[in-house]
C-alpha cells in the first residue's frame, strides 16, 4: 500500500471509536449520577451526539444525520425546556435521592450482566463483506416498499401524539370565568381546578 | 495491512459496540429506578432507546446486511419525539396542578 502519510497504517477507527465510546459512556454516567437535573440534561447531549458519532462510524450516514436534527435538535431541546420551566435553576438537590442507589444496584447490574454476556457470547455471524455505502436512497426506498404499513401508522401517531400535546398542556380555562382567568394568570394557577 | 498496530486491532469489531450499548441501557436503567423527578426518569428513558439504536444499528451493519435495522432505528426516534413530546405535556400539566413534579408527591390519579 503506497500511502504517503502513512495515516492508513494507524488504527485511526479503533482510537475514533475508544474516544466516542468513552464520551459516550461517560456522559451517559453523568446523566444517572449528577445530582442537579439541569447537569443531567446538558450530559445527555454527549451520549446523543456520541451515538451520532457512532451510527458515522457504523456507516449510517442518514441515521447520524437523523439522529443529530431529531433528538439532539428536537428532543434535547425540549427537554432542557422542561427542565427550566418546572424546576428551580438554583435549588440542587432536588431530586436523586442516594439511598434508592441500594435498590436500583442490582437491578442495574443484573441488565448490565445480561447484557455483557449477550455481547461478548460470539454467538453471531459476522458478514465477511460489509456495505459503507450511502443509505439514504435505500432507506427511502425501504421506507416506501417494504415498511410502508408501520411508516403510515407513525404518520398517525405522530398526528395523535401532536394533537394530544396541544390538548393536555393547554391550560384549562372554564367557560364562565375566561375574562377573569385571562386577567388573573398567576392566581389562576394556584385556585383547586374544576375537574372536566 | 497488519491486522494490529502495537496490539490494538485496526478494525473495530460488534462486540465493542454492543458492550458499549450495554453499558448505557444499565445506567438508564439505574437512571430509572434512582430518580424521584418526573423529568429525570425521562432522561433515562432516553438513554434505554439510545442504547436499543446502537444495537439496532450494530447488527445491521455487521450481522444482517441491508437498511432493515436502520429503518427500525429511525422509527424508533420517531416515537421517542412523540414520546417526549407527550410526556413533557403530561410533566407540565402535572407541575400546573400540584407545582411539583417529584413522582412521590404526585401518587393520586385524582383528587
Amino acid at each position: 500500500m503506497d500511502n504517503p502519510t502513512g495515516l492508513a497504517q494507524l488504527p485511526l477507527k479503533t482510537l475514533l471509536f475508544g474516544i466516542i465510546s468513552l464520551v459516550v459512556i461517560g456522559s451517559a454516567a453523568a446523566v444517572t449520577f449528577s445530582r442537579s437535573l439541569v447537569t443531567s440534561a446538558f450530559a445527555l447531549l454527549g451520549t446523543l451526539a456520541g451515538a451520532a458519532a457512532l451510527y458515522v462510524l457504523l456507516s449510517a450516514d442518514f441515521l447520524a444525520a437523523t439522529q443529530v436534527i431529531v433528538y439532539i435538535g428536537g428532543i434535547l431541546v425540549l427537554f432542557l425546556f422542561a427542565v427550566m420551566l418546572t424546576n428551580r435553576i438554583d435549588d440542587v438537590n432536588v431530586s436523586n435521592a442516594s439511598m434508592s442507589l441500594f435498590a436500583a444496584a442490582p437491578i442495574g447490574l443484573i441488565v448490565g450482566w445480561m447484557g455483557l454476556h449477550v455481547a461478548l457470547s460470539n454467538a453471531f455471524t459476522i458478514l465477511p463483506v460489509r456495505d459503507t455505502n450511502p443509505t439514504a436512497i435505500k432507506i427511502g426506498d425501504a421506507l416506501l416498499d417494504t415498511h410502508l404499513l408501520p411508516f403510515e401508522f407513525v404518520s398517525v401517531v405522530l398526528l395523535a401524539a401532536m394533537i394530544g400535546a396541544v390538548v393536555i398542556a393547554r391550560r384549562e380555562v372554564r367557560p364562565s370565568a375566561g375574562a377573569r382567568v385571562a386577567a388573573q394568570p398567576e392566581t389562576a394557577a394556584k385556585k383547586p381546578e374544576v375537574q372536566s | 495491512m497488519a491486522s494490529t498496530f502495537y496490539g490494538i486491532p485496526m478494525e473495530v469489531g460488534l462486540t465493542p459496540y454492543l458492550i458499549v450499548a450495554a453499558i448505557v441501557f444499565m445506567f438508564g436503567v439505574i437512571n430509572v429506578s434512582t430518580r424521584r423527578n418526573a423529568i429525570g426518569i425521562l432522561l433515562g428513558v432516553e438513554l434505554m432507546l439510545n442504547a436499543a439504536n446502537i444495537n439496532f444499528v450494530a447488527f445491521a451493519h455487521y450481522v444482517a446486511g441491508g437498511v432493515n435495522g436502520q429503518v427500525f432505528a429511525i422509527f424508533v426516534i420517531t416515537l421517542a419525539a412523540a414520546e417526549a413530546a407527550i410526556a413533557l405535556a403530561i410533566v407540565m400539566a402535572i407541575f400546573n396542578h400540584y407545582q411539583t413534579i417529584e413522582v412521590d408527591d404526585v401518587s393520586t390519579m385524582k383528587e
